[in-house]
């Protein structure tokens, strides 16, 4: 058996760990995508759109992520489509995300001031306008602290596509675990790593919201 | 292409999914009964303890709160027993949740317990009140009921996240969905009644928690 030192273990984790970060970034950038997409239908006022983007709120915030990546790998596969961890993960996540972003953005716009949407109004601008020129400058001022926040999320969430077989940090700790029988230490390299990622994050999110007070 | 759906197949193994949500719901319930008496006391800690106590706790709550679920349930379950601790699933399991819920409470009710005006202290005080009492009648039950609507959805966010407890053997609902699509390979079908079954769970237990906060924990 081939013998691993703990910086051993701690190089293979740290180079498994990119792919966290990348799956980390895939999510956000199109979760940030999709969730801006679906805000703006919800604020189109028809009633239908607002119905059907609750109803996909609720339906990602009350169900575990972890079905959700089941349902994305198995799902994918039942059109034919050959499947891989790192699509299904991929797609799952996005929803994931968008979901949990799109109803932190209705919050920060449902606090912009009506006043805001009748000036615009009155100055003749087209909806576009009013959400281009007047309405998403200001909500994105509120929106940055929770987003940055909820960046956390994203990052530990990435952990579970471990369980559908995308080796990010998570699953390079198990098969580190079954090659070296050394858990303790393994798992304590990947919280630590984890740990590394997030509370930076943490901290700037609190910084944020501190300075908008 | 072709897409047939048989959910008779996986319906026709309900004893396995009620089986499933009972346990999920049972791991919910001790685990928030549990984490949330945890939160309090490192909520306790943190605002009124000495200056290590709060080191100690504000270091847990980052730690995990920073940390992914999964992780620290393996942390628990596999890491644990090489110190010499070793964990059923279902014990590992209830005490993994009950660290990662008492992290997040400790953080909500902290805001709850802040939010106390000094002067109900004082007053509390005067009347000859101890410290303990004080804090147990005057301070708890109404950061309580201010924080509750984020206290049961973090419960819930718990309940949501017990599905990785399936993955060490725990044979709560998503395990449930694992062992039918393994045996009748409806994959798909499987996890889309799992999810529906949580989804129900999330709404039915949100509904219950607000039901009975008000009535059996912090009075109207």
């Amino acid at each position: 058996m081939v013998d691993f030192s703990v910086w051993d273990i701690f190089r293979n984790l740290l180079l498994a760990a990119r792919w966290t970060v990348v799956l980390s970034l895939i999510a956000f950038i199109g979760g940030g995508l999709v969730g801006l997409a679906l805000l703006v239908a919800r604020l189109t006022k028809s009633p239908w759109a607002d119905r059907l983007v609750g109803g996909y709120v609720q339906l990602f915030q009350g169900t575990p992520l972890l079905m959700q990546l089941f349902l994305a790998y198995f799902g994918i596969a039942l059109f034919g489509i050959k499947t891989s961890a790192w699509v299904a993960a991929s797609v799952a996540l996005t929803l994931y995300t968008s979901a949990f972003l799109t109803e932190i953005w209705r919050g920060c716009v449902a606090a912009i001031p009506r006043g805001q949407w009748e000036a615009a109004q009155s100055l003749a601008l087209s909806f576009t306008e009013q959400l281009r020129y007047v309405v998403l400058p200001q909500a994105t001022r509120i929106a940055i602290p929770p987003t940055v926040g909820f960046l956390v999320q994203v990052i530990k969430g990435t952990a579970l596509a471990s369980v559908i077989g995308f080796i990010e940090l998570t699953k390079a700790g198990t098969m580190i675990t079954n090659a070296t029988f050394k858990p303790f230490v393994v798992y304590s390299c990947v919280a630590l790593l984890y740990f590394a990622l997030c509370f930076p994050i943490s901290l700037y999110a609190k910084t944020l919201e501190r300075k908008m007070r | 292409m072709n897409i047939t759906l048989d959910f008779g197949a996986v319906l026709s193994q309900w004893p396995l999914l009620v089986k499933g949500v009972a346990w999920t719901v049972g791991l919910t319930a001790i685990s928030a009964v549990i984490g949330v008496a945890l939160g309090i006391a490192c909520a306790w800690s943190r605002v009124y303890g000495a200056a290590w106590l709060k080191w100690v706790t504000g270091a847990y709550v980052e730690l995990i709160r920073n940390t992914p679920f999964i992780v620290q349930l393996f942390f628990v379950f596999f890491g644990l027993p090489a110190a010499g601790v070793k964990l059923s699933p279902e014990a590992a399991s209830i005490i993994a949740m009950v660290i990662n819920l008492g992290s997040y409470a400790a953080e909500i009710i902290r805001a709850g317990i802040e939010a106390t005006p000094r002067g109900q202290i004082e007053a509390a005080l005067s009347l000859a009140l101890t410290r303990a009492q004080t804090f147990m009648r005057v301070v708890l039950p109404p950061a309580l009921k201010k924080v509750w609507p984020s206290l049961v959805s973090q419960i819930i966010i718990v309940m949501l996240g017990s599905a990785v407890c399936g993955q060490i053997s725990t044979q709560e609902l998503s395990f449930a969905a694992n062992l039918i699509q393994s045996r009748n390979f409806r994959a798909f079908e499987a996890f889309i009644v799992a999810t529906a079954l949580y989804l129900l769970l999330s709404i039915g237990v949100r509904k219950l928690l607000n039901w009975a906060g008000p009535r059996f924990l912090f009075g109207k």
